[in-house]
This record gives structure tokens, sequence and C-alpha cells, in this order.
């Protein structure tokens, strides 16, 4: 190929690099995630190949978040109704800082697991588009469901999801 | 036509100092300090007098009939 001006290429690979990467969906694999469990002494990892096996939520939220204050109670409640049947949920924190995530979780006390992502690479590696998003994956780790944003009445929508795949033959 | 393109190339170069927020890192625009009205829901309740006495609703987000009764 003959490029006349190969300057012009300079901008477009600047641009290019700014792209966002794609955006998780329903059918994809989820990516390899691993990241420290925020509300404990010693620093522990929790890796989403870890869960597999389980039905697994995955839930991208702040504390800032308002909908987020909404999400955890009934994503606790599913954990507690389903927890045994091999329902987990994993909630990524993405604060700035710390801080305002523990007290956020002195507020809201969940017995399932909060991860902290401080460089907030796995947000981006979903391409989570607003707070909460979050990822329903079967026990071989395929995304089922991309929920963004959180409803009074969407605790009840999740249900039934969960529900078909715990049914669901493994 | 070198001209025309060092510009495309010129504008395209300030377009790449363009950065978003994204969701996650949207923590401190939320801070209620960072809010156009102090009041949420005296905004609302000015928004629907408002339309309601201009008799035309939308842009704003509040609704109304123009009779002011809702």
């Amino acid at each position: 190929m003959n490029v006349r001006h190969p300057w012009l290429l300079l901008p477009a690979l600047l641009l290019a690099c700014q792209l966002q990467a794609a955006t998780v969906k329903e059918g994809d694999l989820a990516p390899a995630l691993n990241l420290p469990l925020l509300n404990t002494v010693n620093e522990e990892w929790i890796s989403l190949e870890s869960l597999r096996g389980k039905i697994v939520y995955l839930d991208f939220w702040a504390s800032w978040c308002g909908p987020c204050r909404l999400s955890f109670p009934q994503l606790e409640a599913l954990r507690q109704d389903f927890g045994a049947q091999g329902f987990e949920v994993l909630a990524v924190n993405v604060d700035e800082f710390e801080q305002d995530a523990l007290e956020f979780l002195e507020q809201v006390a969940v017995s399932y697991p909060v991860v902290r992502d401080a460089a907030a690479d796995s947000p981006a590696q979903f391409g989570i588009l607003g707070m909460p998003t979050g990822f329903l994956l079967d026990r071989q780790g395929v995304v089922k469901l991309v929920h963004q944003g959180f409803k009074r009445s969407d605790g009840e929508k999740l249900r039934v999801k969960i529900v078909k795949l715990l049914e669901a033959p493994q | 036509m070198i001209k025309v393109s060092g510009l495309v190339a010129m504008l395209t170069l300030l377009l790449c100092a363009c950065e978003t927020v994204e969701p996650w890192e949207r923590g401190t625009l939320a801070k209620p300090e960072m809010q156009w009205e102090t009041d949420i829901m005296e905004s609302r309740l000015q928004g629907q007098v408002y339309t309601s006495k201009e008799a035309a609703s939308g842009g704003s987000g509040a609704a109304g009939g123009g009779c002011g009764c809702n």
C-alpha cells in the first residue's frame, strides 16, 4: 500500500488507543478476575475461577451510587435463599477511597464476598456502561444476563433467572 | 490537499485530548455539592409550577398538563 502521508496515521493510532474494551455480552465467557477481599484484616484474594461450578452474580458497585444501595438488600436476600443451592454474589467495589466503601458496608451489611478493584481495571475489562452493572454467570462462567442499573422490582426478575439457571442440567 | 489533511490531522490530535469520564469514575460528580440544585424536591416543585404556568411541559423533566393540579 502506498501511503502518501504516513504521519496522518498517527492521530488515528492515538484515537484507536483511546477506544474502550469491548463490552462483555450475554453468551460471552466472563473474563478472569482475581481481587482482594475488602472487609478482611489479612488480605485474602478471591477469583471468579474459584467460584466456577456456582451460579454467580458479579456486581460492580460504588458507595455513591443510589441504585447500588437499593440492590444490596435484595442481592443479600437472593444469596440467603439460594446460597445452599449453589448461588453466590461477588461484589466488586470501584470506589476511589476504600473508606467510603467500608462506611457503606457498615450501613448495609452483606454476607457475600466484597472485593475491591482500586485500579478499576475490571469494570473497563467488562466494558460496563453504568453503575451498578451485574453479570449473571452460569456454572461454566458464561454470561447469561447483563443487568444495568437497579430498580425495586429487579430483585424478583433476577430471582426468576437464578431459579432457571439453578434448575438447568449441569 | 496537504493543507486540508494537515488541518484534519491537527483536529484529530485535538480530539485525542478529549477524555470521557467512565461510569466508575463519577464518584465526585455524584456528590451533593456537585449538583446544580441543592434541594431536588424543591427544584421538582418549582419545575412543576413552572410547566403548569407556562402551559407547556418538557425540558426540565417535570410533567404537567397546564391546570396546575398535578
